[in-house]
């Protein structure tokens, strides 16, 4: 893993936030963050629900409108060029969102012919991630007979085959055993490797967070509280900090109402039970 | 791990020109229409469960008020002017339901994975509109294999089969997108449900599907007249069985009622994401 500093910063971040703002209604989401993700980092965005990652993560995927300016993918503006920026990138949203009733195979092809692979090319490189996240003896089999863990790295290779620079997880582990959890990290951390790719992650887990981001920026309210490598933040509290207690330190009591909507429970405990 | 894929560089990511666009939107709707096939090849059950409704209506309402010429269809066996009727029906009730899959997308996260692609709001809507008419064409083969065991006489013409086809992927394009419309305005299954089957039966009923158009009270025909499914019937039933029809109206109709639907729909996509 890259510690922060360790190598020269990239000219052209992986992402920019400047001055990112959403508000529904007298709700403000995201109030006013300023982020860079270097290339070639696991970046995590960690907070409570309600925190705002999940929306600052729709912005920069475009799923949310962003203003002019306020974010950029390699350089490219997400407001002016969505398309073009979408081909950048790999999401893997928070619930199970394979689809049952096709084969691994056929639901990593579909994302291949929705980022125009060129169809030479299609079938080896649809093996190849399929080889990558450890799929490909049961590639032809319903992902309906998938277990939990089995699921969540097929999307991550329906998000690879499109060989995106930036990877965008929105809590890739959520509801899954340690195990399987392992699983799904080792293939990200392999894939990094090989291919260089920028991880852009949201995640609960402190532990997970730890051990697998170069940077983390805790966020709180809409805006972001901290932000650093785990090690930098940790030691910023006290020799013996763990990143459970920077979470509480910068979260504050509030943390019991702010644990989300009943939308993100029902959405955590529908992904929780397809997991089984 | 040497032989994965390997990210293009940024300045690749060239933003297609109208040309462009427009490939891409006929691409994703094979690529939809193609899904669907491999979805019903993996779960060929529905085909036969979906057909009990239509079996129904052609064994039990065709043959009775066949028998009993209680509805005057001039020359034509009643059961042969009811096949073309139970057919848009039966597309009908697949497309109209699309809108309560549009939400489990949403909910399930599979509508923001398809949306974080390189694919234009209007050119997924068109390709979920066109899955439709694909699903919606395979049940009509079950139907169609039906009618014909049941002696109604249909056209041995191959052009107007193809003409079939096309109505049925019209009409179903229409209908699929009216239900993601409302899925976009009401945002919720339960509420898509209970309009879902609020809607279906009287499009039905304020149609030519059952009886003749001449038949029809003053205040029926006029709802008749805007009714899409109307004109589907009619081409359905002119192209089928020979009866006469507006096939030039017909087909305008139901693209530009398509084309319509397409485009409300599109430009509730993001409502139906933020919802």
């Amino acid at each position: 893993m890259t510690a922060i500093g360790a190598g020269p910063p990239a000219d052209v971040p992986a992402v920019r936030c400047t001055g990112l703002r959403q508000a529904f209604g007298d709700t403000v989401a995201v109030d006013g963050i300023d982020l860079e993700v270097r290339p070639g980092e696991v970046f995590g965005l960690l907070g409570p629900n309600g925190a705002g990652k999940t929306t600052t993560i729709r912005m920069i995927t475009t799923l949310l409108p962003a203003p002019p300016g306020a974010i950029e993918v390699f350089g490219i503006d997400v407001a002016r060029r969505r398309s073009a920026v979408r081909r950048l990138l790999g999401y893997v949203p928070q619930q199970l969102s394979a689809d049952g009733t096709l084969s691994g195979r056929e639901n990593v092809a579909l994302f291949a012919r929705l980022f125009d692979v060129p169809r030479r090319d299609r079938d080896a490189q649809v093996d190849a991630v399929l080889t990558a996240v450890d799929l490909l003896d049961v590639a032809d089999r319903q992902v309906k007979t998938y277990s939990g863990g089995m699921v969540r790295r097929l999307e991550l290779a329906q998000a690879l085959v499109s060989a995106p620079r930036v990877l965008v997880l929105d809590e890739p582990t959520v509801g899954l055993d340690p195990v399987a959890r392992d699983g799904v990290w080792d293939r990200i951390t392999d894939i990094r490797l090989a291919t260089g790719m920028t991880v852009l992650v949201t995640t609960h887990a402190m532990q997970e967070a730890d051990a697998q981001c170069d940077r983390i920026a805790l966020m709180h309210r809409g805006r972001v509280q901290a932000l650093g490598t785990p090690a930098d933040l940790r030691g910023a509290l006290g020799p013996d900090a763990t990143l459970d207690d920077v979470f509480r330190h910068h979260t504050g009591d509030t943390l019991a109402d702010r644990s989300g909507g009943l939308r993100d429970v029902r959405a955590a405990r529908r992904t929780a039970g397809r997991l089984g | 791990m040497s032989v994965l894929p390997v990210a293009p560089p940024a300045a690749s990511a060239e933003d297609p020109g109208p040309l462009g666009t427009l490939a891409t939107a006929a691409r994703r709707v094979a690529t939809m229409c193609l899904v669907e096939l491999q979805r019903l090849r993996h779960d060929r059950s529905e085909l036969v469960t979906r057909a009990v409704q239509p079996a129904l209506w052609l064994l039990v309402f065709g043959q009775v008020f066949t028998r009993i010429h209680a509805i005057p269809t001039g020359d034509t066996p009643y059961l042969d002017f009811l096949a073309p009727g139970i057919l848009a029906q039966s597309a009908l009730f697949i497309a109209i339901f699309y809108g309560i899959q549009i939400i489990w997308e949403r909910d399930a996260g599979v509508l923001s994975k398809l949306l974080v692609t390189p694919t234009p709001r209007m050119a997924l809507v068109t390709a979920k509109a066109f899955a439709a008419g694909v699903r919606a064409v395979a049940q009509a083969v079950v139907v169609l294999l039906l009618a014909l065991v049941l002696g109604v006489a249909l056209s041995p013409n191959p052009l107007h089969w193809l003409g079939v086809v096309v109505a049925l992927l019209l009409g179903s394009a229409f209908f699929c997108c009216l239900s993601i419309t409302i899925a976009g305005l009401v945002l919720s299954r339960d509420r898509l449900m209970g309009i879902g089957q609020a809607i279906t039966m009287p499009l039905f009923f304020a149609s030519n599907a059952l009886y003749p158009v001449e038949l029809m009270p003053g205040w029926l025909q006029v709802i008749n007249h805007v009714n899409p499914l109307s004109y589907e019937v009619e081409a359905l039933r002119g192209l089928l069985i020979g009866t006469p029809a507006r096939l030039w109206l017909d087909f305008a109709v139901l693209l530009l009622a398509a084309a319509a639907m397409i485009t409300i729909a599109s430009s509730l996509l993001p409502r139906l994401v933020r919802g």
